[in-house]
């Protein structure tokens, strides 16, 4: 007897793989929000200081001034004076930057020692896992402020740090994806024809671990913003470089006398996370083939 | 066997612990400037006299590995160097200040997990439903929300407009008397602290429990205990939950340092005297010792945690407890 | 005596391209220590067939639309869930093709075998625990005592599907209704379980109801057999009648794919034969009979017009209007 499906006779068009994610993360009205928000906040950040050029450093106005009570500066003064609207707008830049290198740094790390790990298996495998296993028991965050306060809180010491210290759990996946297609026939069928292991594993395999990868790309992305605030937080951030972080970490001795001064800052940081988090949902449905049905 | 398995892991937990010993050795020497410097936690401003009698403690004038040497043998003495700024010795102010933190985590997590759980299974019968929905919404802003903003915005709210709970501190000396007063004083202070750094985590459990819940659901084993004319509530509570709660445990060990990573921040807002204000206010008058001992400390707190949720697992999982 | 008796039971499932009739108008009856075969490609509806009898459509997208299903006379269609939940496991037992996965993987095979003891008797957990070592012993595994500590994950295919049927007949039940049981089997444990199956229904007097795809084991187990086919009973009597002399062209293309069991081997080996194009979608059947395009002797009427079962004088019933034809021209 044949073995007949009964399900669908008639196949539906190929589609390219991406076209058909981007289909998906359309059709998600979450996504597409997170989408909007995050490049209406990387546009302000980019071209407001063009548009609102008031230094964040100024001293503008009476310390603590409430939002809406005077027109030079429309959201009110921080501690020391300084114009909140400027420093809102002008911030986004230092923290997105330090937030989008400390999650290139991390996923570097994290999908070269996950490569080589669950490609070569055996002791390669087994001693970059105990290096893995090592870094995931230093809380990330303390090992973070060690590692800002021994080598000075520049903003390239605060994305290294970041970065250093939440590769793990990319490794942790890259390896997972890579053990998992090193066994397909697609793999054995390269081997087979004399590919160097180099070759397979950037061109064959890399390339079909991308969509989980991507994925968790954008969400260290996320991870790394809140990082960056919690250093700041800390009094851990480039005095010299106004962020949100910084923001929030002078204000907060003042909370309860100024709502505002951590309050708008950290609402930043939460919609920019909160933007690139939706995103990173909506991508994991696109390139998740289970849910695409749904 | 299970005892092996015991023995094998507690080897390997006092290895990592050396390991991080020798990470703070390197860090110290890795920092730019005088080691001497770094220890006394002056960079530069120490007195020739404080720096001699740390040359000679440490043996910083003998070759590197004598001084890991001294520097690891000292510690399993339990001596993790001396604070010049709080004066004391780094392991006494650590075991002051613990107990604050670890009763904040394990309320944290204990919150996060019984109460994210529930919401998870709750949703995980009606996925499309009103709590599924309140799960999703509450595990993106839980995930998005930088926690000390949560706490301050907490603050905000109880500070003033529903003054309910204390803001700030771990117990009121006139409201603690005897010692169940002191306890049931601190726990109406451990109320916010312990449900900031729980939402995050709560969060994540509650999303987690649901999608591991529907697809424990879907499986065949549920189809027999169906089949069998078992109720749906133990169908639910017995057979699937069983199941489902075993990625909990694996997350929640793997991410225990994250939340003592949390619990840092969490400490700094409310003022709650634990590790966490000890690390902030250590960096602030870089007091390396200090900080450098606790990285040790929690991190010991970490490899130990991780130690019993392996346990944990095994006994919860009869497929791994077999296999090795 | 009839035990089991469904009667005209439609399915409907709702579905994005509409509604699909998974079940239309199913009728079956099986007798007390009788053994039914109910035969058909993937996605016939025999499987269908056993969840509406143990009242597991699920729901959505399913729905038990109308007919009845009796048990000893008891409509079992209407029931609360909890009285049918008292029947699941008591009175019907149920193993699936899949005994790899049907096991609970964090409780001892004892266990799952007592639990469904004490979901239906007034039993200590003691005598359960009995029962299920003794059910252990009763299905052909060796030192029961020991196994029933065991836990899924360490015992074979052929041994967990041993456990499943411990399972299925831990409380009696009048009819156990095994579905596609030995499909994720080897070919020489697929005998043992059969064999086992045959030896357990004369010794226990449980009627019961085989869905497979194998025709090798209706031959083997069943006393009678129906033949579905998209969602209908095409041709059903008993296993000699409907397997030496096949009616409906679907019957006959079933028997064809299989060698052995053609009426008259061939003396040259032919290469196998298939029935040619697919089963149709169940939401794109149109009025008439739902085999006609793949049909060989596919008539005018048969596109028109749905055939029903038409029985001949010694209960071998088809739904053909091509066999019908032919009998009456006879």
């Amino acid at each position: 007897m044949t073995v007949l499906d009964t399900k669908d006779e008639s196949l539906p068009r190929a589609e390219h793989p991406a076209a058909e994610a981007w289909r998906v993360f359309r059709s998600r009205p979450a996504a597409l929000f997170g989408l909007l928000l995050l490049s209406i906040i990387v546009i302000v950040s980019l071209f407001g200081p063009v548009l609102y050029a008031v230094d964040p450093f100024e001293i503008v106005w009476a310390p603590l001034t409430p939002p809406f009570e005077t027109e030079t500066a429309i959201l009110g003064t921080d501690n020391l004076g300084r114009d909140m609207l400027a420093g809102l707008i002008v911030g986004g830049r230092a923290t997105l930057l330090v937030g989008v290198t400390a999650a290139l740094i991390t996923i570097i790390i994290g999908i070269l020692v996950g490569a080589l790990a669950g490609y070569y298996l055996g002791w390669v495998d087994d001693v970059l896992m105990r290096i893995t296993e090592f870094f995931q028991v230093l809380p990330p965050l303390l090992f973070a402020m060690v590692l800002v306060t021994l080598f000075s809180p520049s903003l390239p010491v605060v994305a290294m740090s970041i970065g250093i210290v939440s590769w793990p759990a990319t490794a942790r996946l890259a390896r997972a994806e890579f053990m998992r297609i090193r066994g397909l026939e697609y793999v054995s069928a390269g081997r087979s024809i004399g590919a160097r292991d180099g070759r397979l594993i950037w061109r064959v395999i890399l390339p079909n671990a991308l969509a989980p990868l991507i994925v968790s790309a954008t969400l260290t992305i996320g991870v790394a913003i809140l990082f960056e605030a919690g250093l700041s937080f800390l009094g851990l951030s480039d005095p010299n470089t106004m962020s949100w972080g910084l923001m929030i970490g002078s204000g907060r001795q003042y909370v309860l006398d100024a709502w505002w001064v951590v309050t708008l800052p950290g609402a930043m940081i939460f919609l920019t996370v909160l933007g690139v988090s939706l995103i990173g949902d909506g991508l994991n449905d696109a390139f998740n083939p289970k849910l695409r049905e749904r | 066997m299970l005892l092996w398995t015991v023995i094998r892991r507690l080897i390997y937990s006092v290895i990592l612990v050396v390991a991080v010993l020798v990470l703070n050795f390197l860090l110290i020497h890795l920092a730019p400037g005088d080691p001497a410097d770094v220890i006394a936690g002056e960079m530069g401003g120490a007195t020739e006299e404080v720096l001699a009698s740390i040359r000679k403690a440490y043996g910083l004038d003998q070759p590197l590995y004598v001084q890991l040497w001294v520097y690891l043998k000292a510690a399993a003495g339990g001596d993790l160097g001396q604070s010049f700024f709080y004066n004391a010795p780094v392991i006494d102010l650590i075991l002051d200040r613990v107990g604050a933190t670890l009763l904040l985590v394990f309320t944290a997590l204990g919150f996060a997990i019984v109460v994210g759980t529930t919401l998870g299974v709750i949703a995980s019968r009606k996925p499309t439903g009103i709590v599924s929905n309140l799960v999703t919404v509450i595990s993106v802003i839980g995930y998005s929300a930088p926690i000390f903003w949560t706490g301050i915005m907490l603050i905000i709210v109880f500070a003033s407009l529903i003054p309910l709970f204390p803001i700030s501190n771990m117990y009121d000396v006139t409201k603690s008397v005897g010692p169940f007063g002191y306890a049931l004083d601190v726990a109406h202070h451990l109320v916010l602290p312990a449900f900031t750094l729980g939402i995050v985590y709560l969060a994540q459990y509650s999303r987690l429990t649901r999608a591991s819940m529907l697809e424990v659901l879907g499986s065949d084993y549920i189809r027999t205990a169906r089949a069998k004319g078992v109720s749906e509530r133990k169908v639910y509570g017995r057979h699937a939950l069983r199941n489902a709660v075993l990625p909990i445990i694996t997350i929640a060990g793997l991410q225990f340092g994250g939340i003592v990573s949390g619990a840092v921040l969490v400490e700094t807002v409310f003022n709650w005297p634990g590790l966490g204000t000890l690390a902030f206010d250590s960096i602030l008058a870089r007091d390396y010792p200090t900080i450098l001992g606790i990285l040790f400390f929690s991190a010991v707190i970490v490899i130990v945690a991780n130690l019993i949720t392996d346990l944990l697992y095994r006994v919860a999982d009869p497929r791994i407890r077999m296999a090795k | 005596m009839t035990v089991l008796k469904v009667d005209n039971i439609v399915v409907d499932f709702a579905t994005r391209r509409g509604n699909a009739r998974v079940l239309d108008h199913v009728n079956l009856e099986v007798n007390e220590g009788e053994i039914l075969g109910i035969v058909g490609e993937s996605g016939c509806g025999k499987s269908m067939t056993a969840l509406s009898i143990m009242g597991l459509v699920p729901s959505p997208p399913g729905n038990l639309t109308s007919g009845s299903i009796y048990l000893e006379g008891r409509d079992l269609v209407g029931l609360s869930k909890d009285e049918m939940r008292e029947i699941r496991g008591n009175e019907i037992g149920m193993i699936f093709q899949e005994p790899m996965s049907s096991l609970n993987p964090v409780f001892t095979v004892g266990e799952q075998i007592a639990e469904s003891v004490r979901l239906h008797e007034n039993a200590s957990q003691r005598a359960a625990w009995e029962r299920a070592v003794e059910m252990l012993r009763a299905v052909g595994i060796p030192e029961a005592e020991v196994r029933a500590k065991s836990y899924p994950h360490q015992l074979s295919g052929g041994m967990r599907q041993r456990v499943m049927i411990a399972i299925a007949l831990a409380c009696n039940p009048r009819v156990l209704i095994a579905d596609e049981p030995t499909t994720a089997l080897d070919t020489t444990v697929q005998a043992q379980i059969f064999d086992l199956l045959e030896e357990l229904q004369k010794s226990r007097g449980t009627a019961i109801v085989l869905i497979t795809h194998d025709m090798g084991a209706v031959a083997q187990l069943a006393d009678r057999v129906a033949v579905m086919y998209a969602g209908r009973i095409v041709e059903t009597g008993t296993v000699e009648q409907v397997l030496t002399m096949p009616r409906h062209p679907y019957t006959e293309g079933l028997i064809a794919c299989v060698p052995h069991l053609q009426p008259d081997p061939p003396e040259k080996r032919e290469p196998l034969l298939e029935i040619p194009g697919v089963v149709p979608s169940l939401t794109e059947l149109g009025d008439g009979c739902a085999f006609a395009p793949r049909c060989n002797r596919a008539l005018a009427t048969c596109t028109g017009r749905q055939p029903v079962l038409k029985t001949e004088g010694n209960g071998h019933a088809t739904a053909c209007w091509a066999v019908e034809a032919e009998l009456e021209n006879v």
